[in-house]
Parts: C-alpha cells; sequence; structure tokens
C-alpha cells in the first residue's frame, strides 16, 4: 500500500478519504475486513502459530540461554552421574538428566541450540542468497546463462554432498566458518533449480512482457516482478532446508569433522549419547527431539507461509472451517 | 453395426417436447471468508427432449454453477441448499450418491468448455472413451475399444481406428471437443449439458461443433441445455433461454421472442450493446457499472445498481418470475414498461 | 516473396509501415521432420495515422507474433518495421526508449497481465520507472497518475487498491491507463475485450473509441470477434497461417470479401440478428493444417472450396479487387489517409456478391 507513495516522492497521501461517496467508502472497509493482516491470520492457523512460538523459543533459548546457564553445560558432578529425567529430586537443572560426566543435559541442550543455529542460519542463509539470485538470473535470461548454470548445479548436485564435505573439511580445519561455507556451497543449487525454474515461468508471463514492452531493464523487472513471486517458495524451501542443514551439520559432527568439542550442537550431543542409547537414552533422545520439534515447527511455518504470501491464496486461510470442507467433497465421477 | 447393436435398449421414439429436466426453486451456497453467500438463488427452468436451452449470462451470474448442481459436481465449497432437480421424473437431490452416479452417469451428459483439463493426458483418448462402457454397460476392454471407435466416427474423427490409440494432446482443440462430446453422449444420455462448449475455439471451428451438437440432439431426442455467454450463439442454437443475472433467473421464454421483445432491462441492455451494424466510431450502448459480488447483492432487485429504470420499489422488494407474455417471464417490477420498441434511454426518459 | 507492398497509404500519412516481415521459430520435429516454424511470412502492412486496422484470423494464425514483433518482444528474421519512418530494430539506447515509449501495447487478459503483488497506481506508474525524464517530479508523476485514472474512467482512491479488488472490465481499464502512461501514438491492442463480459465490452469499447478521438492514437485492434472488428476498426487484414491473405476498408472486407477463407470467416460467425445469417453458411472442412508443414502453393488450398490444380503449385498473387474483375467502386478515402486499396492472395477470388452482372465475367476467366 504505502509503496505508491514511495514511488512517488514529495507527495502526500492521495485525497481519499472525503471524495469518496459513502457505499465505495463501505466496500473499501468490507475488503480490508476480509483480508486480515498476516499477524492475524497467524493467530488463526493453530500449527503454523505454535510453529512461529517454537521456532521464536528456538531463537530465544540460542540468544539468552547460554548466559543463563552459565558454565552448568561443562560442570561436570560425577555425584549426578547418569541420573535418569523427570526427577525433581535432583534439582531442576538435572530434569532432563545428567550425562555419564554428570552434565546437566538441559544445560547442555541450551548451549547447543546457539552453535546449531550459528552453523544452520548462516548456511542457510548464505545459500539462499547466492542460490535464489543466481537461479533468478539464470531463469530470466534462458539461453546459455541457464544452461551453463543448470551444468554447474548438476555438477555440484552429482557429488555426494557429505564426501565432498569430508575431503574440505579434512584438508582445511573443521572451524564452523568452514563448515557453514561447505553446507552452503552444496545447498546452493537446490535454491538455484527452484528460483530457476519460477523466474523461467514468470519471466513468459504477460505483465513481464508489458514491462519489457516500455523498456524496462532485465535488473529492473527482476526486482519489481520476479524477486517478490519468487520470495515466498524461496522463504518455504529455505525453512525445509533449515532442517536438512542441522542434520548434515550433526552428521559431520558425528564423523568427527564438524563442531569439535568442548563445542556441542544438538547433532553432536545425539551421536555422542548414540552409544549410551540402552543404559541412558535420554542422552540422544531429547536433542533429537530439539531437531524434530525445530524441523516439524519449521515446516508448518514454511507450510503456512507459502500461502499466506501469496496475495492470490491468502482467502484459504480465512475460510472458516476448512477441515469441514474435506470430509464434504462428493464423489466426483469423470463423467 | 456396433452402434445399433448396443444403442437398441436405449434409442428412444420420438417424443418431442418430452419435459426431461425440471429444476425448480436451486439454491447454491458457497462458503467463503466472511460466511455463506448464495450463487444460485431460487433457479427454475424446464428442458425438453429434442429441444436446447440456453443459460444466458456474463462470467459469475451462476450459470456454470447452476449447471455443475445439476450434474453433481459442485465444487467442495459449495452445495445445493434447496429445490428440487427432476430428471425425468426422480430428483437427483433426493438421492443418495451412489443412486445418482447411477441415474446420472448414464442419463446425464456433459460438455466442458476446455477439454484439454478434462482428458487425463496418460491414457490413449480410446480408452477414455471406452470407459463408461466398461463402467455402465460391464463390456470388455475389447468390446469397449469397438465402442470407442465406433463413437469416433460418430463425432466426425477422421481415421478413428488409427488414432484410438493416440494421446489427447495428439488432437487439436476442435478435435479434443468432439472427443469430450462423444464421452459425453457415449451412453446415449437424456439430456446433455454443454458447458461454454466452443468459448475456446476458432470461429470456423465453432461452426463445426455447433452443427455437430445438432446433429447428435436431432439423432438421439436428447435435451441440450446450452451454457454460454454469446447472445448469437443463443440467437442461432437455442429454443428457449433463459438469461441469468447475479444467480437469479431475470427472463425466459422462447429465444425468438425474448430477443425480439425482451421485458427485463438487463436482457435490454445486453443486446443493445452488442455491435451489429454499428455505425463506426459510434458509441455503443452498454449497461454502467458491473455485475454485483455476490456477497454484496442488494437487498430488493439484484439488477437495481445497473438498472435505469431502478425506482424506490426496486430496492425495496425483489420482483419474482412472472409471465409477462404467454410462454415468456420476467423478474422485474416495471417490465410492461419495456413492452415497447424504444430503446432503454428513450424508455428512461 | 511475390507479395507487393501494401501501398495503400500515401507517404506522409502512414503511422506504422511494416514491409515483408519474416519470423521463423525453431521448434521440436514435426512428423515431416520440420523444425522450423513460419509464423510470419512476408508480412506487409501499414497503419494510418488516427486510424484502427484490425488484424483477424484464427488462433495460430501469426496475429499475436506480429504483435509481439511489432513490440519489439520478437525480432524479424528479415523485413524491415518502420515507425514514422524509424526503424526500431537499429536503434539503442536513448533513441530506442524514445520509440518504445511512441507503440504501446493492450493485452489479452486483464488478470494476467496486471502483476497481483502491485496497487493500481503502481501498476500504471511502471512505465516510469524506466521514462523517468517524462515526468520528473513526484508530484507531476502523482497528478499524471489520477489524470489517467479519470481518462480511463476510474476513480483517484482506486490507485492503492490491488488488480483482485477490481472486475475485468476495470482491471482492463488499468491496462489502458498503463498503456497510455507513456503517450504512445500508436496501440496495438491484443484482443482487448475478449476476456470481458458483453455488457463490460461495450464500456471498453467506448472508453477506446473516445480516447482515440481524444488523444489522436492509432490502433491496430487484434480481435477474432468479427462483430467487434467491423464496430471498431476502418481497415482490416486478415491472416492466415502467417501470412495477410485480405486488406481493405472494412466494409469492402466484410461485404464483399475476395477471398474464400474471409468469406468462410464471416460467414462463420455467429449472428444476433436473423436478417443478417447467410441462407447457406460456409462450413469449412478440416481444421487449420499445422503451421509448420503449410501447404504449398496455396495455404488454404486444403480447406477451400475452389480449389484447383494450380493452387497447389503456385503461390497465389496479390490482386486488387479491380484487377480481381470486380466493378471499380469508389474507394473510400479515410480519415486523414489516402484512398485504402481492397485486395487478396488468390489465384480464384470470389465474385462480388453485389453486382450480379459481374458474375459472369468473373466465371469467364
Amino acid at each position: 500500500m504505502s509503496q505508491t507513495t514511495q514511488d512517488l516522492p514529495g507527495t502526500g497521501p492521495a485525497p481519499a478519504g472525503p471524495a469518496l461517496p459513502d457505499a465505495n467508502r463501505k466496500a473499501l472497509r468490507e475488503t480490508k475486513s476480509t483480508t486480515p493482516s498476516l499477524f492475524r491470520l497467524l493467530l488463526r492457523d493453530k500449527f503454523a502459530c505454535s510453529g512461529a512460538v517454537v521456532l521464536l523459543a528456538v531463537l530465544l533459548t540460542a540468544i539468552f540461554g547460554p548466559a543463563l546457564m552459565g558454565d552448568l553445560a561443562t560442570k561436570q558432578n560425577l555425584l549426578f552421574a547418569n541420573k535418569a529425567p523427570f526427577n525433581p529430586a535432583n534439582g531442576w537443572e538435572y530434569f532432563l538428566g545428567s550425562d555419564s560426566l554428570g552434565r546437566s543435559v538441559l544445560a547442555r541442550l541450551v548451549v547447543a541450540t546457539r552453535t546449531t543455529l550459528m552453523v544452520a542460519v548462516p548456511a542457510v542463509a548464505v545459500a539462499m542468497i547466492i542460490g535464489s539470485l543466481w537461479g533468478v538470473w539464470a531463469g530470466y535470461h534462458r539461453g546459455w546463462r541457464e544452461n551453463v548454470s543448470m551444468r554447474l548445479a548438476d555438477i555440484i548436485m552429482s557429488f555426494p554432498s557429505l564426501l565432498l564435505a569430508v575431503v574440505v573439511l579434512y584438508v582445511f580445519s573443521p572451524s564452523v566458518a568452514n563448515i557453514v561455507a561447505i553446507l552452503a556451497l552444496t545447498r546452493i543449487p537446490i535454491y538455484l533449480r527452484t528460483a530457476r525454474a519460477e523466474s523461467a515461468e514468470l519471466q513468459s508471463r504477460t505483465f513481464v512482457d508489458a514491462a519489457r514492452t516500455f523498456g524496462a531493464r532485465p535488473n529492473a523487472i527482476i526486482g519489481r516482478h520476479v524477486i517478490p513471486v519468487v520470495i515466498p517458495t524461496i522463504l518455504t524451501l529455505a525453512t525445509l532446508e533449515f532442517c536438512y542443514v542441522m542434520l548434515a551439520e550433526s552428521s559431520l559432527s558425528f564423523l568427527g569433522i564438524g563442531i569439535q568439542p568442548p563445542d556441542v550442537s544438538w547433532g553432536l550431543l545425539v551421536s555422542q549419547g548414540r552409544q549410551y542409547l540402552q543404559t541412558a537414552w535420554w542422552l540422544s533422545i531429547f536433542p533429537g527431539l530439539a531437531i524434530v520439534i525445530t524441523a516439524i515447527s519449521a515446516n508448518l511455518l514454511a507450510a503456512w507461509l507459502r500461502i499466506a504470501t501469496d496475495p492470490s491464496q491468502r482467502w484459504r486461510l480465512a475460510v472458516p472451517g476448512r477441515k469441514k470442507l474435506i470430509t464434504r467433497i462428493p464423489a466426483k465421477e469423470s463423467k | 453395426m456396433t452402434m445399433t447393436a448396443t444403442n437398441e435398449g436405449t434409442r428412444r421414439p420420438g417424443e418431442p417436447n418430452r419435459v426431461v429436466l425440471r429444476v425448480a426453486g436451486l439454491d447454491v451456497d458457497i462458503r467463503t471468508p466472511s460466511g455463506e453467500i448464495r450463487a444460485v438463488s431460487g433457479t427454475g427452468f424446464v428442458a425438453r427432449a429434442g429441444q436446447t436451452l440456453a443459460l444466458l449470462g456474463e462470467s459469475g451470474c451462476g450459470k456454470s454453477m447452476t449447471a455443475k448442481a445439476i450434474a453433481g459436481l459442485l465444487d467442495p465449497v459449495a452445495h445445493v441448499s434447496g429445490g428440487t432437480v427432476e430428471l425425468d421424473g426422480k430428483d437427483l437431490n433426493r438421492m443418495s450418491a451412489k443412486e445418482r452416479r447411477k441415474v446420472a452417469g448414464a442419463e446425464l451428459g456433459i460438455v466442458f468448455q476446455d477439454a484439454l483439463t478434462v482428458l487425463n493426458p496418460v491414457y490413449p483418448v480410446g480408452v477414455q472413451l471406452g470407459e463408461a462402457f466398461r463402467i455402465h454397460r460391464g463390456l470388455s476392454a475389447k468390446a469397449a475399444r469397438k465402442e470407442a471407435i465406433a463413437l469416433m466416427k460418430r463425432v466426425g474423427i477422421p481415421e478413428p481406428e488409427s488414432r484410438v490409440d493416440a494421446f489427447p494432446h495428439q488432437f487439436s482443440g476442435g478435435m479434443r471437443q468432439r472427443i469430450l462430446i462423444a464421452m459425453a453422449v457415449a451412453l446415449s444420455p437424456k439430456l446433455l449439458i454443454a458447458d461454454e462448449p466452443t468459448t475456446a475455439l476458432d470461429v470456423t471451428v465453432q461452426a463445426q461443433i455447433m452443427d455437430l451438437l445438432r446433429r447428435l440432439r436431432q439423432e438421439e431426442n436428447m435435451a441440450v441445455v446450452l451454457i454460454t455467454h454469446d447472445l448469437a450463439v443463443v440467437a442461432e442454437e437455442a429454443d428457449d433461454v433463459s438469461v441469468m443475472y447475479a444467480g437469479t433467473v431475470a427472463e425466459q421464454g422462447p429465444v425468438e421472442q425474448v430477443f425480439a421483445t425482451p421485458r427485463h432491462p438487463y436482457t435490454k441492455g445486453l443486446l443493445e450493446s452488442v455491435p451489429v451494424d454499428a455505425e463506426r466510431g459510434s458509441n455503443l450502448s452498454s449497461i454502467p457499472g458491473s455485475p454485483p459480488e455476490l456477497k454484496n447483492i442488494p437487498a430488493g432487485c439484484v439488477y437495481q445498481d445497473r438498472c435505469p429504470l431502478a425506482r424506490e420499489l426496486c430496492r425495496q422488494e425483489r420482483p419474482v418470475l412472472r409471465e409477462v407474455a404467454p410462454g415468456q417471464q420476467a423478474a422485474c417490477h416495471f417490465s410492461e414498461l419495456l413492452a415497447t420498441d424504444e430503446t432503454l434511454e428513450e424508455i428512461k426518459s | 516473396m511475390t507479395a507487393l507492398l501494401d501501398r495503400s497509404h500515401s507517404g506522409a500519412d502512414v503511422a506504422l509501415e511494416v514491409h515483408d516481415v519474416t519470423k521463423t521459430f525453431q521448434v521440436a520435429r514435426s512428423a515431416s521432420g520440420n523444425n522450423r516454424l513460419r509464423a510470419l511470412d512476408g508480412i506487409n502492412l501499414t497503419v494510418g495515422r488516427g486510424e484502427t486496422l484490425g488484424l483477424v484470423g484464427e488462433s495460430g494464425c501469426g496475429k499475436s507474433t506480429l504483435a509481439r514483433t511489432l513490440m519489439l518482444l520478437e525480432k524479424p528474421d528479415s523485413g524491415t518495421v518502420a515507425f514514422e519512418g524509424q526503424d526500431p530494430f537499429g536503434l539503442k539506447g536513448k533513441e530506442l526508449l524514445a520509440w518504445r515509449r511512441r507503440v504501446q501495447m493492450v493485452f489479452q487478459d486483464p488478470f494476467a497481465s496486471l502483476n497481483a503483488r502491485m496497487t493500481a497506481g503502481e501498476i500504471i506508474s511502471e512505465p516510469w520507472a524506466t521514462h523517468r525524464s517524462l515526468y520528473k517530479t513526484g508530484r507531476e508523476r502523482e497528478a499524471r497518475l489520477h489524470e489517467l485514472l479519470q481518462l480511463v474512467g476510474l476513480r483517484p482512491s482506486d490507485a492503492k487498491k490491488s488488480p483482485q479488488e477490481f472486475s475485468g472490465g476495470q482491471r482492463q481499464r488499468i491496462g489502458i491507463a498503463r498503456a497510455l502512461a507513456l503517450n504512445p501514438e500508436l496501440i496495438i491492442l491484443d484482443e482487448p475485450v475478449s476476456a470481458l463480459d458483453l455488457s463490460v465490452q461495450a464500456q471498453v469499447l467506448n472508453l477506446l473509441n473516445d480516447l482515440q478521438q481524444k488523444l489522436g492514437v492509432s490502433y491496430i485492434f487484434i480481435s477474432h470477434d468479427l462483430s467487434v472488428v467491423r464496430h471498431v476498426t476502418d481497415r482490416v487484414a486478415v491472416m492466415y497461417l502467417g501470412r495477410i491473405i485480405e486488406t481493405g476498408t472494412t466494409e469492402d472486407v466484410f461485404e464483399r470479401p475476395l477471398h474464400p477463407y474471409t468469406a468462410a470467416l464471416m460467414s462463420a460467425s455467429p449472428k444476433l440478428d436473423a436478417a443478417s445469417r447467410p441462407a447457406e453458411r460456409i462450413v469449412l472442412q478440416g481444421e487449420l493444417p499445422s503451421p509448420l508443414d503449410p501447404p504449398s502453393g496455396c495455404r488454404f488450398r486444403t480447406r477451400c472450396w475452389k480449389a484447383q490444380d494450380v493452387c497447389a503449385t503456385q503461390a497465389p498473387p496479390r490482386r486488387t479487387a479491380s484487377e480481381a474483375g470486380r466493378v471499380a467502386l469508389p474507394v473510400p478515402t479515410l480519415r486523414g489517409a489516402a484512398p485504402a486499396a481492397h485486395a487478396a492472395e488468390c489465384h480464384f477470388p470470389l465474385e462480388d456478391p453485389q453486382d450480379a452482372g459481374l458474375r459472369a465475367t468473373a466465371a469467364g476467366t
């Protein structure tokens, strides 16, 4: 809405109010009430809303958690070794149990949250930005740019990404920056392909043709017409990729070339606890649950985001009794 | 030869003018973000054997929704909330879903506008054409294929023996529409609903398809419900017309009578806005505004906002469909004013 | 190509001149092994200033490719396009932008041609983001935006609404306003009303007519709806499989078609008025041949009831009505333009239905 005034700098708001007849103003108000704000829509959707709440909690934990935990995550206390969870007698720090060195699982989980996000978020962000810009550019121009880009993507994809990571991290040191870089590199083709496909489809749309007939430059058209449409898809993809990168990081950590102890990540916690699975299940299960719950929350939010950010689909979220509709589908006969 | 064998049981003796479809007081509701809205309200008409009834209206007037409600193919957000749909005296709305499929599948054929989306791209057309015979007549795959070839011949597809195994995308738009018609008439239905059957086609192909529909209607003595927005097609093809506006029937009657002496201002406005022999550069008379959104249908007459004759009465009371001339009904408080040769502009002043 | 230049206008009044334009697309191989689709094959046409030229034909005849070529969205293989004597395909930078400003387009689908994520105001003012020099200050643009909205019959407050909030007819008004934003001299209207309802169609046609009278723009009006074309155009060009097979004033082409295809097209289009329906409708056999494998000689011969051996071997010459043996009618003069000739590409042009005496002569040839 406000973009009109951005496009036309130096002007006040259009004289909307007084000139309008009453009936028209009423109609305007009605259109507003039928398409509520994103936030309100989110509140209406139970699943997406809980997903968002969980992700927010994870984020807050990553930011403030380690400070609150102090040295609890590394402090060893053999008196409290291998304590089972959910025993209030052990005090809140051992609520989720403890490992064989008597370290609090809860505290380690909280500290690991930060490490996990510090790898996953930048890796996803870097891959997303590079991959989607590249893809949009390749898809818009078609021709050799598209061919070269896609073959490059194929080459990266055909390389087993973990193997690539192993080689690279073995040669260079397995620092957080290197892990982020290698994870980002191997995931770029995913965004590249998706963005290319959407952009190639969009560049054949009539409104893009219309922009070409004014003589708008390709980059201007990409910025104005292609990127805003591609963003929701890419964001959805990125939330899904977030899960993948989290798991990839834990695989690397498991192989010993990811996060290095004494740093901990969720993946590393799972792999460290794996050998105690029979005797101390909580060591792997809780970090595993953290991964699963975060992944599901990201997925739920992604599914919602995809619809909510598309103006032509948004109304679907506002239809009351969506679930009832599914049961009402009559048997459709083809003839 | 195969044709006669299968058609013996269903070929009906000539009973022209027999009522095949009787729709009365049909209501269809749609669920939307702002609650239920009525997309079709109290629609009623009659289709007779061997004749064509046209449902004429602009997009969003409810004509397709009405057809889908008759065929039982409404989208999941819409449902029939009242009225009767009698096919050959049996009320389809009172039947169970299973019964209805059995009756409607055999006795009611439907042709859609866009053949490409209706045909399944992964099956040869022969298989899709034969499906009806396999389901409703229990024929073997081989016998069904034979029937499919006969059907293709009947709707004028050249070389049916070799093309029966071709896939939908290998046919042109006109040929695909013929295949769709063949599917619809496969079981010799009593009623054929054609939903904008030629809108996506070129005029020369449109003429061919209309010819085909006319021929099949006569051969089978079917009742045809032709849904269209094209006044000229209605004038050429239909016997009766129901003009729909905002989910209601505005006017109905024999085509020649309705088009010669329209008694609803909407019908008259439509007829006047067709560029017939109008002077180059002269202004066409047009209907101001656009149809109301279904969620904002005014109380009183649905046409009041665009009607040059609207008065206080129109804002308060919704006119009901009433006999305004022998065989012709209109839903207008002031349809008597229209019983002249003057244009709407002249009547207004 | 054998076609002569369509010299229906004297140079001074011509806005757009298209000479022998050919466009071939590379496509997947057809059954006969051909992979070159000749969408435009030696197109010649002229549009006079302030004139409306109708372009009719069935889908696949190349009318949309022609429109896209004129909008520089496609580059022709050969031939020239000149608007006021200037060939856009040799231009670059500022000059090219200036050319684009003079020729604009309104698209068929009012839903697909507007970006649903922008407001009406953003859509209409989009061209100014490229042509910054046209309206320099935001105030100027704002004023012009309101002016445009009013010109096409929308309210200034509509600028803030998104396309979904408008009906089809109102959306097409936005599309027209966008085309007008650069003050063009020629607007290509690609099926501008075919997606609209009848009652709204008349409003948009009236709007286009008013705009032409007010602004003096030329139109190329592409449509398959013959009743509309007849109402809005001064001259008509009929296309079939990438060629223009008949041109002439609208009245000539509609009332006295020379080419059998034109006659069949006129006859096949449904008519509201029973009196204007032909006693016997010409229903063409078969469908449009694939443009990948167009028939030899005359392209229409596979569906033509007058076709003879010569039609398969020789491409038909372009002949004017009088050359085709018709009585010379007073050639009408269109607004500010030179006499418009009526001509067709056919070996056996139709006799003049208006003149019974001519029939014997024509049959004799």
